[in-house]
């Protein structure tokens, strides 16, 4: 990258980080929340682009570590009075890397539609166990409980309102992107590019390719976590549907509604997707069957633009 | 050595019996789902994420034809020569333009089809389950229970289609246009095999299965919308443990594993015997990761 577009990328950064701090203090309440959970949103798909853009592997199971990293948000909420940010954020992470460790030692021994297909059941076998197991996890009604307060221990201690909240998941948002774009650029994540390209002749020069998989899954199943903690923060429950299948191919269509490989990509795939719903349940009512429509545009997509829109933006801007 | 008696007292041998019945006539839909699936797999590189969503068509289809005309086997087979068509359509719209495209392309576009399919059943028939009515209602005395001749005339059933197909793989002329292409694509283009036709006559087959295999079990629970994740999920298990591409091994891991989950159900609840066949899964993946039903590679 030479120094010119460097200064642009940054330039471009700030402009939009501007834009998102300054977003909620101008927005009405119901879009304030909206372009939160956007973020949250961005935040699961982005994570799971570290593996389908940067190492070439789909995950259909991503609603496995957004949901654990829910639920352990939520037992850290109820186990301890006053109920603790950080603690929730501690216990999230924690059980989402522990889904990723078992998750990752199995799948990551196939490859391509095998590893699809099989972080799909590994979801669905939690879906199962949470859905079942109800005296834990609360079964179908799933666990409510209060939003802790907004809190750095010394320093000050405050309830969440709407837009410090909208600022803290930004905050939380904008420090991911940095790091996975940092580990994208990294040695390492080299390597996973060279896995994506061309696998076995990565393993000919002798990297041990099964590590590599194994380490990327867990770095996307803990920044999956962490949307999942947010999401629980924001909503004040978490519930077995976000467990479901449905979450992870959600994750799936914003990452190729918005581009593969970008990290900022499925970010907007995601606003995409999510304003498009909206639009659509506005103009036909709630009950308005908002994903024939997205289904249609999400496989003419694939068809004729591959590249999702940032992509398609990208080459646009570079012509 | 009263421990061991008293063990063998307390297994209940007409339960088990009962259980390996249902379970073989589980397998044998499951097998004829999964068959569709690992052969759209074997030959086109296509896992095909629609299947369960064209099996729950199938079965809605069935319940349409069933209440206009009152046959069911008018309703079966109308049901899989309609989907069969409708596979082909889908084939040639979305799938068509993907060959020679990673192979990822085409899991996306399946899984985007499953969606609006889905939905548009939701939206169509409402998320109220419907019934099928069986065939056959007469019953004979196992043990405690009536069991219903219908079930042992699923299982046979399912048997007859994959074996039919299985000869017609074996001796017909499009069968051996399939197996050419399966073994090398290039060299049977090269022969003037029409490889595209092959790719869309191999998917309306398979669509056309999985159809059949959705009226016949419509009648042992409700339809509804979201039947096929269920039986998708199950189909690529088997695929997966009876080794993808391969029709005969898949055919044993449906009966194994609907064995083995109809055992568990004795003993814990049946949403919970599910987990029975994900740890097959496991244990495959991490003694043999290339297929139970396969000979070891050397």
């Amino acid at each position: 990258m030479t120094r010119h577009s460097n200064k642009t990328y940054w330039i471009g950064f700030c402009v939009v980080m501007a834009v998102l701090i300054v977003a909620p203090l101008v927005l009405p309440e119901f879009w304030r929340r909206f372009l939160t959970e956007i973020l949250i949103w961005g935040l699961l798909a982005m994570s799971s682009d570290l593996l389908i853009g940067y190492t070439g592997m789909i995950s259909f199971g991503h609603s496995a570590f957004f949901g654990l990293g829910m639920y352990g948000a939520a037992a850290a909420l109820l186990m301890f009075s006053p109920p603790n940010m950080w603690l929730a954020i501690l216990f999230g992470l924690a059980a989402a890397i522990l889904v990723a460790m078992f998750v990752s030692y199995f799948s990551t021994r196939l490859r391509d539609i095998y590893f699809a297909i099989t972080t799909l059941i590994f979801s669905q076998i939690f879906y199962v166990i949470i859905f079942t197991w109800t005296e834990v996890t609360g079964g179908e009604n799933g666990l409510a409980f209060s939003r802790p307060r907004l809190s750095f221990p010394g320093l000050f201690s405050t309830p969440f309102t709407s837009t410090t909240l909208h600022w803290f998941v930004l905050a939380v948002v904008a420090g991911s992107y940095l790091i996975l774009r940092r580990i994208t650029q990294s040695p390492f994540g080299m390597v996973l590019q060279s896995i994506r390209e061309n696998e076995f002749r990565t393993r000919a020069i002798g990297y041990p390719v099964e590590r590599y998989k194994i380490v990327a899954v867990m770095l996307s199943g803990t920044f999956a976590g962490l949307a999942g903690v947010l999401y629980a923060i924001q909503n004040k429950f978490a519930a077995p549907d976000f467990v479901y299948f449905l979450v992870s191919g959600e994750t799936v269509i914003f990452n190729v509604m918005g581009g593969i490989g970008t990290l900022v990509g499925p970010i907007v795939g995601a606003g995409f997707f999510l304003l498009l719903r909206e639009l659509l349940s506005r103009m036909f009512g709630d009950q308005f069957p908002y994903l024939i429509p997205l289904g249609f545009i999400f496989i003419t997509m694939i068809i004729f633009l591959p590249q999702g829109i940032m992509g398609f933006a990208r080459r646009w801007l570079n012509r | 050595m009263d421990m061991l008696v008293h063990f063998f007292q307390s297994i209940p041998f007409d339960q088990i019996v009962i259980q390996s019945l249902n379970g073989i006539v589980t397998g044998m839909i499951l097998a004829l789902v999964a068959s569709g699936l690992t052969l759209i797999f074997g030959i086109m590189d296509v896992v095909n994420f629609a299947h369960g969503e064209l099996f729950m068509l199938g079965a809605y289809i069935g319940v349409l034809v069933l209440a206009s005309t009152g046959s069911f086997w008018l309703a079966l087979i109308l049901a899989s020569l309609v989907v069969a068509i409708l596979g082909a359509a889908l084939q040639i719209v979305t799938l068509r333009p993907l060959i020679g495209r990673d192979p990822l392309n085409t899991i996306l576009a399946t899984f985007g089809i499953s969606l609006v399919l889905q939905n548009y059943a939701l939206w169509q028939f409402g998320p109220v389950a419907r019934k099928i009515n069986e065939p056959i209602t007469t019953h004979f005395n196992l043990f405690y229970l009536e069991y219903p001749w219908y079930r042992l005339v699923i299982a046979g059933l399912s048997a007859a289609i994959i074996g039919s197909f299985w000869l017609f793989l074996k001796y017909g002329k499009f069968g051996v246009w399939i197996r050419a292409t399966t073994q090398d694509r290039v060299m049977a283009q090269a022969m003037g095999i029409p490889v595209p036709w092959v790719y869309t006559g191999v998917f309306a087959i398979g669509a056309g299965m999985a159809a059949a295999s959705g009226v016949l079990f419509g009648p042992l629970v409700g339809v509804n919308h979201a039947m096929g994740l269920d039986w998708v999920l199950k189909a690529f298990i088997v695929v997966v443990v009876g080794g993808m591409g391969n029709l005969g091994g898949s055919i044993a891991a449906a009966i194994l594993i609907s064995l083995l989950e109809s055992y568990a159900s004795i003993w814990v609840n049946p949403s919970q015997a599910v987990i029975v066949s994900f740890v097959v899964l496991i244990l495959t993946l991490l003694f043999r990761p290339t297929g139970l039903f396969v000979p070891t590679p050397k």
